[in-house]
């Protein structure tokens, strides 16, 4: 990326001018959420200070107004994933409700007793507590796909979980604790074969990679908003047609209603089905915006930045000693997680924060994950748009003051 | 010495520090030389778990007062720990229950104590004056 192209970048995101504990914040959290640009902040104030109405309600003039603000982001975000219909995309207030939607819509019609579900070992809890509660209630079977050391998912062994009984497979696109990008394409393919659907969640994938749902042919694809620079509280799912079709809906109430009488309601049609109760308008907006932002800014320029500044942390990581790296698999995006021999990761994330670096520690809410490393947490630096090599050398020398303090 | 005058030790002791390292350097110091806990007592039953850090904790009453024994697997929750034992132990159930440690504000460690943080410090508080109440109702009896 030019020089010019990231300091315009990094003058667009204004939580980067300010200091924690006397220094210049450096964000390297950006797996749990990434900073917003200035436009997704203007286009909420905007909505909220002219429009502010309630969408496919009123005959009003303002509401007509959010009505088509609000469908017209629909129809961005289908471009931007390349879903074959506008009417494919929920919106949700995250990938947690999207999956926990998936979860209770897709086992109400399609799994009983006996039947198997398959997720992976490197699952965030939103993709496991979920599909848990589902075997709980209907007296189904989960079954885990492992990995490798390096942390790549064992693709054998998945193919050999597979039975008659399995009716979904549901994954992660990358791993938000070891940064791995799963092999979800030949997942598909193999799941596809035996006709089992698949659910990819894409919290961390959708900001580093291109996520082409046709090209995939995934069945559903669920991300959040604020983890692409969109705001919180908002979030998509993606679903083929056939499927949501044939998925009962997921929480009741107005706006998702064909007919209602105090006999019986039919239901609205796609995607309105899914979408009860008034939905967060303002973040729809300032989601788009921010998918715009990033278009205009340059999809490849992005994610090969990244993949720069990924590949500069690494290197520079490297050259410590104690230092231990978890996820070493080539194929890695945005995030590394690693730990200092003889410091706990709650002291060293304590003293990076002291350092003005804002990084995450802990079990990174993908417990059997770190259970089955045989460690109990990592500290995780996690890479966007803005940050810099810079940054990432004053994050290396100040791993040594912490490896110094502790020593 | 009573709870109030130990914080008020502990507040001059913290106030030599004008550099947040030095601080921290105290305390990682203090949570080297806590007394450790007996590998017997860290088990599930003395276990608080907070998703940051681990937290141990056990206590006996001794002639009227109560002695605590806690320890962590990080060393700065191991230290802010000290503080407290220091402040805590030895102490009769009432005062501890009545404890407002107001310390950790002043000598500027109170982030350490935020339920946000998960080290389970907070609910190791929570734990030591549960003790000190249990201790005072066995008392009473």
């Amino acid at each position: 990326m030019k020089e010019s192209t990231l300091n315009k970048i990094r003058s667009d995101f204004p939580a980067l001018n300010q200091k924690i504990n006397g220094r210049p914040l450096i964000y390297f959290d950006n797996a749990a959420t990434t900073l917003k640009p200035e436009v997704v902040t203007d286009s909420i104030a905007t909505y909220y200070n002219s429009i502010n109405s309630n969408v496919h309600r009123g005959v009003h003039f303002l509401s007509q107004e959010a009505t088509d603000a609000f469908e017209n982001a629909r129809i961005s975000i289908q471009k931007f994933i390349n879903a074959s219909h506008s009417h494919e995309i929920i919106f949700t207030k995250g990938t947690t409700e999207s999956i926990n939607l998936i979860a209770y819509s897709f086992s109400k019609n399609f799994i009983k007793e006996g039947d198997e579900i398959i997720i992976s070992v490197m699952e965030h809890h939103a993709n496991i507590v979920p599909w848990q509660m589902v075997c709980e209630e209907k007296g189904a079977k989960l079954k885990i796909i492992p990995m490798d050391d390096a942390g790549n998912l064992i693709i054998e062994d998945f193919e050999n979980l597979i039975t008659e009984k399995t009716k979904i497979v549901s994954v992660s696109h990358i791993s938000n604790v070891l940064g791995i990008v799963n092999p979800v394409k030949k997942i598909i393919e193999i799941s596809h074969k035996y006709n089992i659907p698949v659910m990819v969640d894409g919290a961390q994938g959708i900001v580093h990679k291109k996520i082409d749902v046709a090209e995939l042919d995934c069945d559903f694809y669920c991300f959040s908003g604020h983890k692409i620079y969109g705001p919180m509280g908002v979030g998509v799912l993606y679903g083929k047609e056939k499927w949501l079709e044939k998925m009962p809906p997921y929480q009741t109430g107005g706006e998702m209603i064909k007919n209602v009488t105090f006999k019986k309601t039919t239901f609205n049609e796609l995607p309105f089905k899914f979408e009860a109760g008034t939905p967060n308008v303002g973040g729809v907006i300032g989601l788009q915006a921010a998918l715009n932002y990033l278009s205009a800014t340059g999809l490849d320029i992005i994610y090969d930045y990244e993949e720069e500044l990924l590949k500069y942390a690494i290197e520079k990581l490297s050259l410590i000693d104690g230092l231990q790296s978890y996820g070493t698999a080539s194929n890695k995006s945005g995030v590394i997680s690693f730990l200092l021999d003889g410091i706990h990761q709650y002291d060293a994330g304590t003293i990076l924060d002291k350092l003005g670096i804002a990084v995450r520690t802990g079990n990174h809410c993908a417990q059997p994950l770190i259970d089955s490393i045989g460690i109990s947490g990592t500290i995780r630096a996690s890479f966007a748009m803005y940050n810099t090599k810079d940054e990432i050398d004053k994050f290396a020398e100040a791993i040594l003051t912490v490896q110094e303090m502790f020593g | 010495m009573t709870i109030e005058e130990i914080e008020n030790q502990l507040v001059e002791e913290f106030g030599l520090f004008d550099d947040w390292m030095d601080k921290y350097n105290y305390l990682i110091e203090m949570g080297k030389s806590l007394p450790v806990i007996d590998e017997k007592l860290k088990t599930d039953r003395y276990l608080i778990s907070g998703c940051q850090s681990k937290v141990w904790v056990s206590a006996e009453m001794k002639d009227g007062k109560v002695i605590f024994k806690a320890d962590s697997d990080a060393i700065i929750t191991k230290g802010v720990i000290s503080l407290l034992i220091r402040v805590l132990s030895n102490q009769t159930p009432d005062d501890i229950i009545n404890a407002n440690l107001s310390f950790l504000d002043k000598i500027g460690l109170k982030e350490h104590l935020s339920p946000t943080r998960s080290n389970g410090l907070t609910s190791m508080i929570k734990q030591m004056k549960l003790y000190a109440l249990a201790f005072k109702a066995k008392m009473s009896k």
